[in-house]
């Protein structure tokens, strides 16, 4: 059989020495690993102020993206919703009236968009159900909260913003699921 | 008669401001104590510590005593109401007491007339140790019965034990350097003490004993049978909330901070160090060599602390009795021997 470990000592019942039964020999040499340990490098990592470097492949707060000009890409077709094993998404779809072609790009929208995020379980496959493209996972954590209600994000919380510096950037996420489905 | 009556109004205004600011400086030193805990803890265990409150956590201390403060101060229905109030203050007035006798620096010129950094040099200064020392375990008594409580109770009763096993030791650790300097004030030691001519090489044995046994005085790991976290869920302050709980802990830290100034007076050297003369920048040079070294044993103290762990009811017992007193009265006949010999 194979050991477990490769630091496993056998144990002895045998009488102490004398150094080993004054124990001070001992203590110092646990005081000199102590000491080591004090000027070894801090594990730390202050999170709030410094933030660990994601996966590519991380999976967090989702995003609907808008297109090139702006427009909400989602046409509300719904396939996310049956893609989500969690049931978390659910959505009201409306038709697009004369006047808003610059909002959304389809005849067809959301008007309400909502994912549930303590039911969502961040599996990703309602971006690889979406024909669209709209919908992403980034790589932002989902802010904790006191109230269940406010865990439910609607599409002010979803739909990124238009203007460039509040575009959600998604390329790798996208080439991620490039791959994934090609394979 | 006459001129015992007659009190030189200067020098107790002297006293008294030198009281406020030892006071002061104590009680500083033991609230940044309790940061210096933390942060060495965490830097023991490779973590970071404390460090929300003001630059490097520094104004830590301030934020738990606004904490302490705020918390209620609940009592509980069967305590002892009166001892439940007086042991924490008996606990701290004991600490505070103890810091009489150290003798800080030799002398600093303030408007031109001396004053000693010594608030009283007691030729008894030894003795007023022990005996202030031992009476600290009255507080932790007192506090542990008063509470009505179980856990309580046996943290205040080991307590009690452990006081007089390693008291006694202790004493006699200390005999030996009195036997040798011939002298029970302070002050005189650390005369004696002058350049690199320290205690400890005369008493490495006894400074081991004396050593021990002040940890085992401050209550602090390996010793801390009294409060024992894990087994007596805090032992003799279970009860306790609030600044009540805040006295017990911040006395301790007082008690830590003056049993390494005595350990740094009687054995090494005190406010001397070689080629550094204490007069210097006025007389404050002294002072600052004697909290350097104090403030080192603190150290230790904590390192100790985070290294070690508790020992069982019956080991510290028997390493007391069985170990340490037989050693320091053997160290004792020794120096008595040495003293005899080369007549020091």
């Amino acid at each position: 059989m194979q050991p477990l470990t490769t630091r496993s000592k056998l144990v002895v019942d045998k009488r102490m020495n004398f150094w080993e039964r004054i124990y001070l020999p001992a203590i110092f040499k646990g005081m000199w690993i102590t000491l080591k340990h004090f000027f070894r490098k801090k594990n730390t990592l202050s999170y709030p102020d410094e933030v660990r470097p994601f996966a590519p492949v991380w999976r967090g707060w989702h995003v609907l993206k808008r297109d090139e000009q702006g427009r909400e890409r989602c046409t509300a077709c719904g396939l996310c919703a049956v893609a989500c094993p969690a049931e978390a998404i659910t959505m009201t779809a409306e038709e697009r009236e004369k006047g808003e072609e610059g909002l959304y790009r389809e005849e067809k929208y959301a008007a309400v968009y909502e994912i549930n995020m303590l039911r969502c379980i961040f599996c990703g496959l309602c971006e690889e159900a979406c024909p669209k493209e709209a919908i992403f996972l980034t790589d932002r954590i989902v802010p904790s909260d006191y109230v269940r209600q406010n865990f439910i994000f609607g599409k002010e919380l979803l739909v990124e913003g238009t203007t460039p510096e509040k575009r959600i950037d998604v390329t790798k996420r996208q080439k991620h699921i490039q791959e994934k489905i090609t394979k | 008669m006459h001129s015992i009556l007659l009190f030189d109004a200067a020098l107790v205004l002297e006293k008294s401001i030198f009281v406020v600011v030892l006071f002061i400086i104590t009680l500083t030193v033991a609230a940044y104590a309790t940061y210096g805990e933390r942060k060495i803890a965490a830097f023991f265990q490779d973590r970071i510590g404390p460090n929300r409150a003001g630059p490097f956590g520094l104004l830590q201390p301030l934020a738990d005593g606004v904490k302490f403060f705020t918390k209620e101060d609940f009592m509980p229905n069967a305590a002892e109401r009166w001892l439940f109030i007086l042991a924490p203050a008996s606990f701290m007035f004991v600490a505070c007491m103890t810091s009489a006798v150290i003798p800080w620096g030799t002398e600093l010129t303030l408007f031109g007339k001396p004053v000693s950094l010594q608030l009283t040099d007691l030729n008894i200064g030894v003795l007023y140790i022990l005996g202030f020392t031992s009476l600290g375990v009255y507080g932790i008594m007192i506090g542990g019965w008063a509470s009505n409580n179980k856990y309580s109770l046996y943290g205040s009763i080991r307590a009690s034990a452990q006081m007089i096993s390693y008291e006694l030791a202790m004493g006699l650790a200390l005999i030996a350097v009195v036997m040798m300097s011939g002298t029970l004030s302070l002050k005189e030691m650390a005369i004696q003490q002058a350049g690199l001519n320290w205690n400890i090489w005369y008493q490495p044995l006894g400074f081991l004993i004396f050593f021990i046994c002040a940890l085992a005085e401050c209550n602090r790991a390996p010793f801390d049978m009294a409060e024992c976290e894990t087994e007596l869920i805090g032992g003799y302050h279970t009860e306790y909330s609030s600044m009540k709980l805040g006295m017990f802990l911040f006395a301790e830290y007082i008690n830590m901070f003056v049993s390494c100034a005595v350990i740094a007076t009687v054995y090494f050297g005190g406010y001397n160090f070689p080629l550094i003369d204490p007069g210097w920048l006025g007389g404050l040079m002294g002072p600052i060599v004697m909290f350097a070294k104090t403030f080192f044993f603190i150290f230790v103290f904590m390192w100790i602390r985070w290294t070690l762990p508790r020992f069982r009811y019956d080991q510290l017992m028997r390493l007391g009795w069985k170990s340490l007193i037989p050693l320091a009265i053997i160290n004792m006949l020794l120096t008595g021997a040495g003293v005899l010999l080369f007549d020091k």
